[in-house]
C-alpha cells in the first residue's frame, strides 16, 4: 500500500503525523474495557465464540526447549484440536521459530493440514536487538521453509528514544521480504512501550509501515495483550480503515489463558473494530494454554456437564 | 475666625467606584435631635439595578485577582480607616447617640475586624477546601468558591462595624457587594465608601446604597442577577418575605448572629469538587 | 451476518420476594396502610405490588416517632456507638447486594449492570463512609461540639431510588439526627426493603421511618412543624416551592435540584475517551441524571469526527431489557416522564434541530426512548435550556475556549460540567471558569461518598458527601 497522502516516509513526517494523532487517556480507555469485560456471553452465543475463537487461535511455541517432534505434535493438535469430535475447527496458524518452519509445514501436509498457514518470528524474535541483515536473513530463511505468515518485532529501543523513521525503514524491508509470500504481522511489544499513548503511535507507525496485521506481544514480556491494550490497538484499525479503505488485523498475544478471556477479547472485537473483523483473517489469538480451555468449556455446553482435563489433549 | 461656616459635606451613593445621586433627585433629612445633619440620597430600585450591574461586572475580575492581592487590598482598607478615625467617631458618636470613647471602641473594633479578614483571604482555600480520597484513579479535590453578587442588608447599629461585619466576609473571598447602609445612621456608610475609593479596591466590587431599606429590600430578594443575601439587617418581620420573594433565583439567604465570624464567610462560598483521571 | 448477537443473558428474579402489598415503616414496625396504589415494572408495565398512599395521620406517627428517636435513644446514645450501626448496615447492603439491584432494576426500569455495579455498590459505601465520621464531627470544621438538627424529612426522586436515600440516610444518622424518609411515588420498594435492613441491624426504632406516596405526602413532610430540616432531591420547581414554603418556618434545608451540564470537548482531547464520556454522560441511567452532560459543546474542528464517532458508538448501545445483563438502555420510569421527554424532542424538532437515533427496536410493552442527539442546535434552543431528563443530547458547538465558558455558564443551573482535553492548563483554567459544583475532567458521571456533591444557582442549596456535606446536617453548617 501507498500512503504518500499521509506520510512521505521521512523521519519529519512521520514525527508530524504521529503527533496529530489524539491520546489515550488510560483511566477511561480502562474502564471502557472492563465494562465490556461484564458482557454476559451465553448459550448459542457462547458456542459460536469458542468455535470463532478456536479458529482464531495462532497455536504456538516459542520455547528454547523446542524440538520437532514437539511441534510435529502441536500441528497434530491444530488440525485436530478434539481427536473425539470432528465438528471442532482447526487452528488460525501455527507459530514457531524459524528453525522449525520447515518441520512445521511438512507435518501439516502430511496430515492435511494444507491450510492451516505456518507463522514464524523473526528479526531477532522476541528482543529485535540484531542488525538488519541478520533481520532480513532470519525473515528470508523462515520464508524460503515455507512460513506463509513472518511476525516481526519492532525496535522498540528505537522507537522509545523517537528515532520513528528507523522503525518505519526496518517494517517496510521487512515488509518488502515478504513480498507476495508471507503475510506481515508486526509485534509492538506493548508491554515494554508502556503508555496507551505508545501502543497508538505504534499502531500506526506498523500500519503505515506496510503491516497486515500488528500484534500485541511477543509473549515473553508482562503485561501483553490487556484487554485496553487490544481496545486502543482495535480502535487504530478501525479508524485507519476509515481513514484509508484498508483493513489491517489484529492479534492479540500474550496472557490469554481461558475460554472467558478469549471472549472478552472477541467482544471487545465486536464492539470496537465491530463484526467485520471477527474472523481468522483479521483477529487471531496468540496461545498455547488457551487452546484446550476452549475445548473443555465446548465440551461441556455440548455435553451439558463440565469437563476433565484428562478428555482434551496435551500435545 | 469664629464666624466661619463651615462646608458642609453631601452625601451619595457609592456605584461602580463613584459618587452619583439618586437617579431618583430624591433624599432624606437625617437629624440629631432636633438638629439637621445631613440629606443623604434615598435609593430608589433603579439605583439598586444599576448597583447590581456594577457588582456584576466587577466580580470575575475580583474573584480572579489573586488571594494575596484580595488580602492587600482589605487591609489597605484598614489602613485608611485608621487614619480617618477621628471622622467617624464623630459621625457616630452623633447619630448613634454614644459616647465618643464607645464610638472609637467601634472604629477600632471596625479597623481590626478588616484586619482579620486580611488574612483570611488566602487560607480560605487551606481551611475550607478538601482533596477527598474518592476510590478509583482519579485525583479530586474541592475548592470554596465566591457565590458571585451579594445583597447585604447592614444592621440599623452600630453603623460602621455593623456594616464592616456584613462587608469584610463577602468581599475577601472573591463575592462583589451591594449593600444597603443602617437608614437611621448612614453617614459612616458614605464616609466609609470614601475610605474603599481610596484603597485600591475595584469600583464595583462593594456599591454602597443609602435609603429605606423596606423599600429596597424586597427589589433586591427578587432581583434574578444576584447570588446571595445576608439580610441581618433586615427586620425580623420583614425576613420570611424576603426569603420567599428570594426562592425565585433559590438566592441563598442568611441572617447571622452577632456572634458569627468565618460562618459570615462560609456561608457565601460554592464548593467546587473537580475531578480527574489520573494516568500515564 | 455474524452470529455474535448476545443471546438474553437475564439476571435470576428468584433472589427477590415481593409482597403483594406495603405498608409503612414507622417507629421500627411495618403497620398496614389503608389506601394504596399500585407500583409497575416500567420495562414490561406488569404491576409488582401496591404502595401506600400514608395520610397526615400517618405522617404525623412517623414524625412522632423520630422526635421520640432523636429525644430518648439517638441523640443520647455515643457516637462510637452510632457509628457501629451503619457498620452494620453497610455490611448488610453489601451481603443484600444482588437482591437490592433487582430489585431496584425491576422497580425503576434502569440496567441490571448499572444497579449492580453502580447504586447498591456506592450506597454500602456511603453508609460506611459516613458511619466512620459518626465520633469524628469534631474534625468536620464545623465546630468542636456540632450538633444535630433533630428531625430530618428527606423526600427523594426516582432516579437512583436506593442511592439517594443513602445519600440522606447515612450523613443524617452519622451526625445524630432521625430521619423520617418519602421515596418517589413510582419507586418505593427498594425503600421499604432498606426498611427491613434497619430492622436486621437492630437499628433502634424510630430512627428511620419511611413514608410512601405523592407529593402531597413529601409536602406534609415539608410543612411539618415537627421537622427540624428538609433534605430533598428533584426538580428545581419543586424546590422553589420548598425554598417558599420554608421561608416562614426557619426550618434548614438542603435542595439538590436540576442541571443542564455542559460537555465541553475541546480538539486536543481523547477522543475515544472523550465519546465514551459523552455517551456516559447522557445515556447512563437513561439520563435520568440530574447532572447529566445533556449539553454537548464541541469545538468546530473536530465536530464531525467527533460525531461520527458518537453515532458508531451509539449504534452499538444495547437497548431492551433491563434485567439482562448486557443491555445498556433500560426503560424510562414512568408514563409520565416519557410523556415529557417525547414533548421537548418534538420542541427540539419544530424548532428546527435535527434528530438522529441509532436503529434500535423499542419493545412493545413498558416506557422507552431511544438516545437521540440533536445537532444544529443554539443556546437560544428549549432543548439547550430546559432539563429534559431523558436520553436526549444536544450538540452545540465554539470556536475558542472563552467562548466556551461563555455557552456553558449560560443557564440558571450549576451542577455539572465536563472537559475533555490533553492539556493540563486548560483543564484547570476551565475548571476555574465553570459555574458548576462538580466539574469533572476526562471523565463524566463519577460518583463517590468523600466526594462533595450539589450546585451552584438553581441547582440547589448546599452540598452531599465528603466533609462538605456533612453541614448540612449540623446547626451551623454552612447553609444555616
Amino acid at each position: 500500500m501507498n500512503y504518500s497522502a499521509i506520510i512521505d516516509g521521512s523521519e519529519a513526517s512521520l514525527k508530524n503525523f504521529l503527533r496529530t494523532l489524539p491520546g489515550v487517556d488510560q483511566v477511561g480507555a480502562e474502564s471502557r474495557a472492563a465494562m465490556l469485560a461484564t458482557r454476559s456471553i451465553k448459550n448459542a452465543t457462547k458456542s459460536y465464540a469458542i468455535d470463532l475463537a478456536i479458529s482464531m487461535v495462532d497455536l504456538t511455541t516459542l520455547e528454547g526447549a523446542d524440538t520437532p517432534g514437539k511441534v510435529r505434535a502441536l500441528c497434530s493438535k491444530a488440525m485436530r484440536p478434539d481427536p473425539t469430535d470432528p465438528t471442532v475447527p482447526h487452528v488460525g496458524a501455527i507459530c514457531v521459530y524459524n528453525d522449525m518452519v520447515s518441520v512445521a509445514r511438512q507435518h501439516l501436509d502430511l496430515i492435511g493440514g494444507h491450510d492451516i498457514p505456518v507463522a514464524a518470528v523473526t528479526t531477532a524474535f522476541p528482543s529485535g536487538r540484531a542488525s538488519m541483515p541478520v533481520k532480513i536473513q532470519d525473515t528470508q530463511d523462515a520464508i524460503t521453509a515455507g512460513a506463509t505468515e513472518i511476525d516481526m518485532v519492532i525496535d522498540r529501543g528505537a522507537f522509545l528514544s523517537g528515532q520513528y523513521g528507523q522503525v518505519f525503514e526496518e517494517i517496510k524491508i521487512i515488509k518488502e521480504v515478504c513480498g507476495e509470500k508471507a503475510h506481515l504481522k508486526v509485534i509492538l511489544e506493548t508491554g515494554e512501550l508502556v503508555t496507551y499513548d505508545n501502543v497508538r503511535k505504534a499502531s500506526y507507525l506498523a500500519m503505515l509501515a506496510g503491516a497486515d496485521f500488528i500484534k500485541t506481544s511477543t509473549g515473553k514480556v508482562s503485561p501483553a495483550a490487556t484487554p485496553p491494550v487490544v481496545l486502543v490497538m482495535l480502535e487504530a484499525v478501525r479508524d485507519f480503515y476509515s481513514m484509508t479503505n484498508v483493513k489491517i488485523g489484529v492479534k492479540a498475544a500474550g496472557g490469554i489463558r481461558t475460554t472467558k478471556d478469549a471472549i472478552k477479547q472477541l467482544v471487545l472485537v465486536n464492539e470496537t473494530a465491530g463484526p467485520d473483523w471477527l474472523n481468522p483473517g483479521l483477529f487471531r489469538i496468540g496461545a498455547s494454554a488457551l487452546l484446550n480451555d476452549l475445548l473443555m468449556q465446548r465440551m461441556k455446553m455440548r455435553d451439558g456437564r463440565y469437563a476433565s482435563p484428562n478428555y482434551v489433549t496435551i500435545d | 475666625m469664629s464666624n466661619r461656616i463651615d462646608v458642609r459635606k453631601t452625601y451619595k451613593l457609592f456605584i461602580n467606584g463613584q459618587f452619583p445621586r439618586s437617579e431618583s433627585g430624591r433624599v432624606y433629612e437625617i437629624k440629631s435631635g432636633k438638629d439637621f445633619v445631613a440629606n443623604p440620597s434615598q435609593a430608589s430600585r433603579k439605583d439598586m439595578r444599576d448597583a447590581v450591574t456594577a457588582a456584576r461586572a466587577a466580580q470575575p475580575g475580583w474573584a480572579n485577582a489573586t488571594a494575596y492581592n484580595r488580602g492587600q487590598i482589605l487591609y489597605r482598607i484598614a489602613e485608611m480607616l485608621e487614619g480617618r478615625t477621628s471622622q467617624f467617631v464623630e459621625e457616630i458618636s452623633l447619630l448613634e447617640k454614644v459616647t465618643s470613647i464607645q464610638a472609637k471602641a467601634q472604629v477600632k473594633q471596625s479597623i481590626d475586624q478588616w484586619v482579620w479578614y486580611a488574612g483570611w483571604a488566602d487560607k480560605i482555600a487551606t481551611a475550607f477546601g478538601s482533596t477527598n480520597p474518592v476510590a478509583g484513579p482519579y485525583y479530586n479535590f474541592t475548592i470554596p468558591e465566591p457565590m458571585g453578587v451579594v445583597g447585604i442588608l447592614a444592621p440599623e447599629k452600630p453603623s460602621l462595624l455593623g456594616l464592616v461585619n456584613c462587608l469584610a466576609p463577602v468581599l475577601v473571598s472573591g463575592n462583589t457587594a451591594v449593600l444597603v447602609a443602617s437608614q437611621s445612621a448612614p453617614l459612616t456608610a458614605i464616609t466609609f465608601a470614601e475610605v474603599l475609593a481610596t484603597s485600591d479596591l475595584p469600583a464595583g466590587v462593594c456599591n454602597i446604597l443609602t435609603g429605606i431599606k423596606d423599600e429596597i429590600a424586597p427589589w433586591m430578594a427578587s432581583h434574578m442577577d444576584i447570588n446571595a443575601m445576608d439580610i441581618s439587617g433586615a427586620a425580623k418581620k420583614t425576613q420570611p418575605a424576603l426569603r420567599e420573594a428570594g426562592a425565585d433565583n433559590l438566592k441563598r439567604i442568611f441572617s447571622f448572629s452577632d456572634k458569627a465570624k468565618t460562618q459570615r464567610m462560609t456561608s457565601f462560598l460554592e464548593a467546587k469538587t473537580i475531578w480527574h483521571t489520573i494516568g500515564i | 451476518m455474524s452470529n455474535f448477537e448476545y443471546a438474553p443473558a437475564p439476571e435470576s428474579r428468584a433472589v427477590v420476594s415481593i409482597d403483594p402489598a406495603y405498608g409503612l415503616f414507622i417507629n421500627g414496625k411495618f403497620l398496614p396502610g389503608k389506601s394504596h396504589f399500585p407500583t409497575i415494572n416500567p420495562a414490561t408495565g406488569e404491576k409488582l405490588s401496591k404502595i401506600t398512599q400514608s395520610t397526615t395521620a400517618d405522617v404525623n406517627k412517623a414524625v412522632a416517632a423520630a422526635r421520640g428517636a432523636y429525644v430518648k435513644t439517638w441523640s443520647k446514645m455515643p457516637p462510637a456507638e452510632r457509628a457501629k450501626y451503619l457498620y452494620r448496615i453497610a455490611r448488610i447492603l453489601q451481603e443484600r447486594a444482588r437482591e437490592f439491584a433487582v430489585l431496584e432494576t425491576l422497580d425503576n426500569g434502569k440496567p441490571i449492570r448499572e444497579s449492580r455495579d453502580v447504586d447498591v455498590p456506592l450506597v454500602a459505601a456511603h453508609f460506611f463512609y459516613h458511619a466512620g465520621w459518626a465520633d469524628k464531627l469534631q474534625y468536620a470544621g464545623f465546630g468542636e461540639a456540632p450538633k444535630a438538627h433533630g428531625v430530618v424529612g428527606a423526600i427523594i426522586p426516582w432516579n437512583f431510588p436506593l442511592l439517594m436515600l443513602a445519600w440522606k440516610v447515612a450523613p443524617a444518622l452519622a451526625t445524630g439526627n432521625t430521619v423520617v424518609l418519602k421515596p418517589a411515588e413510582t419507586t418505593s420498594l427498594t425503600a421499604l426493603l432498606f426498611a427491613q435492613v434497619c430492622q436486621q441491624a437492630e437499628l433502634p426504632a424510630g430512627v428511620v421511618n419511611i413514608v410512601t406516596g405523592d407529593g402531597k405526602v413529601g409536602a406534609a413532610l415539608v410543612n411539618h412543624p415537627g421537622v427540624d430540616k428538609i433534605a430533598f432531591t428533584g426538580s428545581t420547581d419543586v424546590g422553589k416551592i420548598i425554598a417558599r414554603s420554608v421561608a416562614h418556618s426557619g426550618k434548614s434545608v438542603t435542595l439538590e435540584l436540576g442541571g443542564k451540564g455542559a460537555n465541553i470537548v475541546f480538539e486536543d482531547a481523547a477522543i475515544d475517551e472523550a465519546v465514551e464520556g459523552i455517551v456516559n454522560g447522557i445515556f447512563f441511567n437513561q439520563g435520568h441524571v440530574c447532572c447529566a452532560g445533556s449539553r454537548l459543546l464541541l469545538q468546530e474542528g473536530i465536530h464531525d469526527e467527533v460525531l461520527e464517532k458518537l453515532k458508531r458508538r451509539m449504534s452499538q448501545l444495547r437497548l431492551g431489557d433491563p434485567m439482562d445483563k448486557n443491555t445498556d438502555i433500560g426503560a424510562i420510569n414512568s408514563a409520565e416522564q416519557l410523556a415529557k421527554i417525547t414533548s421537548l424532542a418534538q420542541v427540539g424538532v419544530s424548532e428546527g434541530g435535527e434528530s438522529w437515533s441509532p436503529d434500535c427496536a423499542l419493545p412493545v410493552n413498558g416506557f422507552w426512548f431511544k438516545p437521540t442527539i440533536f445537532t444544529g442546535v443554539t443556546q437560544a434552543h428549549r432543548i439547550a435550556r430546559e432539563e429534559i431528563f431523558g436520553p436526549v443530547l444536544s450538540v452545540l458547538t465554539f470556536r475558542t475556549p472563552q467562548e466556551a465558558m461563555e455557552k456553558a455558564n449560560n443557564t440558571p443551573f450549576g451542577l455539572s460540567a465536563g472537559i475533555w482535553s490533553e492539556k493540563g492548563s486548560r483543564v484547570l483554567w476551565a475548571s476555574k471558569h465553570l459555574q458548576a459544583g462538580v466539574i469533572w475532567a476526562n471523565t463524566f458521571n463519577k460518583f463517590d461518598p468523600t466526594s462533595p456533591f450539589g450546585g451552584y444557582k438553581e441547582s440547589g442549596w448546599g452540598r452531599e458527601g465528603g466533609r462538605h456535606g456533612l453541614g448540612a446536617y449540623l446547626k451551623g453548617g454552612d447553609h444555616e
